[in-house]
């Protein structure tokens, strides 16, 4: 016998539960005015988060899909990508879009029934959030060899769960990335449950990581809770990508600490002391922490914070509510380019209906 | 993206060629004057598409711009929808309609919506190329006639030609649009008739049904292949007397109504015919809206003469499942003697 291939899936992270770091950091996070600016994207995403929720229970948001546990996630991967680099979320990434440029009252926008929240102001090319899981894989083949073709030095950043990694689409795409050398990054955001399946019931391979290796790409896991190992694993992909060294597929792991979306009831299907375990994980307490010890991040730096957080976010709230939905010929006007005059009349019906 | 060896124009040229060579040149012309415009598929590259549809297309253009994706139709239809939104012009070909419905997943989903949903922020200008049809004695899977699933889908265009310079001029029409296409051919007359097509690099108009024979006793609509039934029926019709109007609806969405409407008013009486399935087949459509335009002279019910609502069956039956001309014929003569 003779053994043709092996594998290895190597783990980052750099800093403990606790915010101890395990070892060397990376230069970056030396700088506290860095660390100091992914701590504040994370705290500016949880209070979004809880906003939105508190608005949706009280009848002024959609369904919505918190993003709580999973910040160091959607910071980390945000805040390695250069402006003109183009991010594909799914639908529990509104750390990573804000951090790009997309505001708050934009993502109400959308979370609120409104899809001029996907027409956000920055950034132009991001793709707007996906909801049939793992469909934008393919996507990000596209806008890579769109870069490709024309020489230039971008990336696109795919994020997706667990559960997406199941599906035909995230492999079709890994595999044609591997084999034309395309510059993307996967982001498989392990939050270990994909609604009420859990991450041993999607697949048996011991990582999601390795299933880069059947495409041809690097696969690589990574604390997703440790934000700074975050930002170090995407960043080092991303320069790969960037200079013609392939796609990559990472796996953070983390944890989804919310339900699914404001419409599901988790209670239903794991246990509150798996809940409570991760609560002692989760990525902001573990910055904070760490910013505590290693920078003497005071009690009154963390209050002004918090407050200019909640402000930003009321703001956006208020400025979102104020907004009076668009006229009904929006209906009509953003189908094609021009509108059809096959759809003329149509266009005229809707318009001379009075609402009931 | 290199151009240096398509840079020459190339002066209009009249070629006589079939409808799948058509569609080669309306390719070649679109690589040929627009830098942005990428064809991929499976073996579209140095093989040339299985039926030659992309032949000769590498060689003349750079490799980067002619590719052969891996054996992947999710991909193959979503790639381009990354390409387009980036500001390229994919033309992806799936081999057989019989392999497109994973393709459906993304044009439903995203292609058809992403100018919509992003306001005109990103937008698809994208074709999808797929041979369909009967009548080729092809294996399973290779001979039906889904077209109605893709004209239910708001936000695309569908369109079908059905002869080679209509290939050639709808083709060039639908890379240009500014959104998705969905361009199937009718692969059953991809070699059955030449035509002279002028390589000028003219496109045709995506919303106007073409009138092919003028006639005032009868309306016949078809598309695609089924469109040399429909004028055979014709040409028997005019032995008796009957003289037929034949519309090859060509642009199913989005749908030149008004054409189709002023030749019913004028005749009264109208028979639509195409391959696919006649429950909620596209020609349902054609018939409601006739139905409901309320013409004052429409003189006995509108017939249908479509593929049976089975399976489509292997070729030793499928002489039994198209509608022939013969099909055609008598429904004519029924909707004629009507009164």
């Amino acid at each position: 016998m003779t053994i043709v291939a092996r594998f290895e899936i190597e783990l980052t992270r750099y800093l403990d539960a606790d915010g101890a770091a395990l070892g060397e950091l990376p230069a970056f996070a030396s700088n506290r005015e860095t660390l100091v600016e992914l701590y504040r994207w994370m705290v500016l995403a949880r209070t979004f988060d809880q906003k939105a929720i508190a608005l949706q229970r009280t009848g002024r948001l959609g369904t919505y899909a918190s993003s709580l546990g999973q910040e160091g996630v959607s910071v980390g991967l945000a805040h390695a990508m250069r402006p003109e680099d183009v991010l594909l979320p799914s639908f529990r990434e509104h750390g990573a879009q804000l951090l790009r440029g997309v505001t708050p009252k934009e993502l109400l926008q959308y979370w609120g029934g409104d899809e001029r929240g996907s027409n956000f102001a920055v950034p132009r090319q991001d793709f707007p959030v996906c909801i049939p899981v793992g469909s934008h894989a393919p996507h990000a083949a596209g806008a890579a060899l769109a870069f490709k073709l024309r020489g230039e030095p971008r990336a696109a950043v795919a994020v997706f769960g667990d559960g997406a990694t199941s599906k035909g689409d995230v492999y079709e795409a890994m595999n044609v990335a591997g084999a034309w050398q395309l510059p993307i990054v996967f982001v498989a955001t392990n939050n270990q449950w994909a609604i009420s399946v859990p991450r041993n019931a999607q697949t048996a391979a011991a990582t999601l990581a390795q299933k880069a290796i059947g495409a041809g790409l690097e696969g690589r896991q990574v604390d997703g809770n440790d934000v700074i190992a975050v930002r170090q694993v995407i960043g080092e992909a991303l320069d790969k990508a960037r200079s013609g060294g392939s796609a990559t597929l990472i796996e953070a792991l983390t944890y989804r600490l919310a339900d699914h979306t404001t419409a599901d009831d988790a209670s239903r299907y794991r246990d509150d002391d798996e809940v409570a375990k991760h609560w002692k994980q989760e990525p902001v307490a573990r910055l904070r922490s760490h910013l505590t010890t290693a920078h003497s991040w005071s009690k009154a730096e963390e209050e002004a914070l918090i407050e200019a957080c909640a402000a930003q976010v009321e703001q956006a709230t208020d400025a979102y509510l104020a907004e009076p939905p668009e006229p009904p010929e929006a209906m009509f006007d953003h189908l094609y380019a021009e509108l059809p005059s096959a759809l003329a009349a149509q266009r005229d019906a809707a318009l001379a209906e009075t609402p009931e | 993206m290199t151009t240096s060896s398509e840079s020459t124009q190339a002066a209009a040229q009249a070629v006589e060629c079939t409808l799948v060579e058509g569609v080669n040149l309306a390719l070649a012309r679109a690589l040929q004057d627009d830098p942005t415009v990428v064809i991929l598929g499976e073996d579209v590259g140095i093989d040339g598409g299985v039926f030659r549809a992309t032949q000769s297309l590498i060689g003349r253009f750079d490799e980067s711009r002619v590719r052969d994706t891996p054996l992947s139709e999710a991909l193959i239809g979503g790639l381009p929808i990354g390409l387009a939104a980036m500001g390229l012009r994919p033309v992806a070909e799936i081999q057989f309609m019989g392999f497109i419905y994973p393709v459906i997943d993304q044009l439903v989903n995203h292609a058809s919506r992403m100018r919509t949903r992003t306001r005109g922020r990103l937008s698809c200008p994208l074709v999808i190329r797929a041979p369909y049809g009967g009548g080729v004695h092809a294996p399973e899977h290779h001979s039906e006639s889904m077209e109605a699933m893709f004209t239910h889908i708001p936000g695309i265009r569908v369109v079908i030609p059905s002869s080679p310079a209509k290939a050639y001029g709808l083709l060039l029409a639908a890379i240009r649009d500014p959104d998705p296409v969905v361009f199937l051919e009718p692969k059953r007359i991809y070699r059955a008739v030449r035509e002279t097509v002028v390589d000028d690099g003219r496109a045709l108009a995506l919303d106007h049904c073409f009138v092919t024979r003028e006639g005032s006793d009868v309306t016949l609509i078809g598309w695609g292949a089924a469109l040399s039934e429909v004028m055979d029926a014709a040409e028997t019709l005019a032995t008796d007397g009957v003289e037929a109007e034949v519309i090859d609806v060509a642009t199913l969405k989005l749908l030149d109504f008004e054409t189709i409407a002023a030749s019913v008013e004028k005749t009264g009486r109208c028979v639509i015919v195409h391959e696919a399935p006649v429950s909620g087949g596209f020609g349902a459509e054609i018939a409601a809206r006739l139905a409901g335009a309320g013409l004052v002279n429409l003189l006995a019910p509108i017939e249908r003469v479509a593929g049976w609502d089975t399976i489509m069956p292997l070729p030793r039956l499928e002489d039994r499942y198209m509608p022939s001309a013969g099909r055609v014929v008598a429904a004519a003569r029924r909707v004629m003697e009507y009164s």
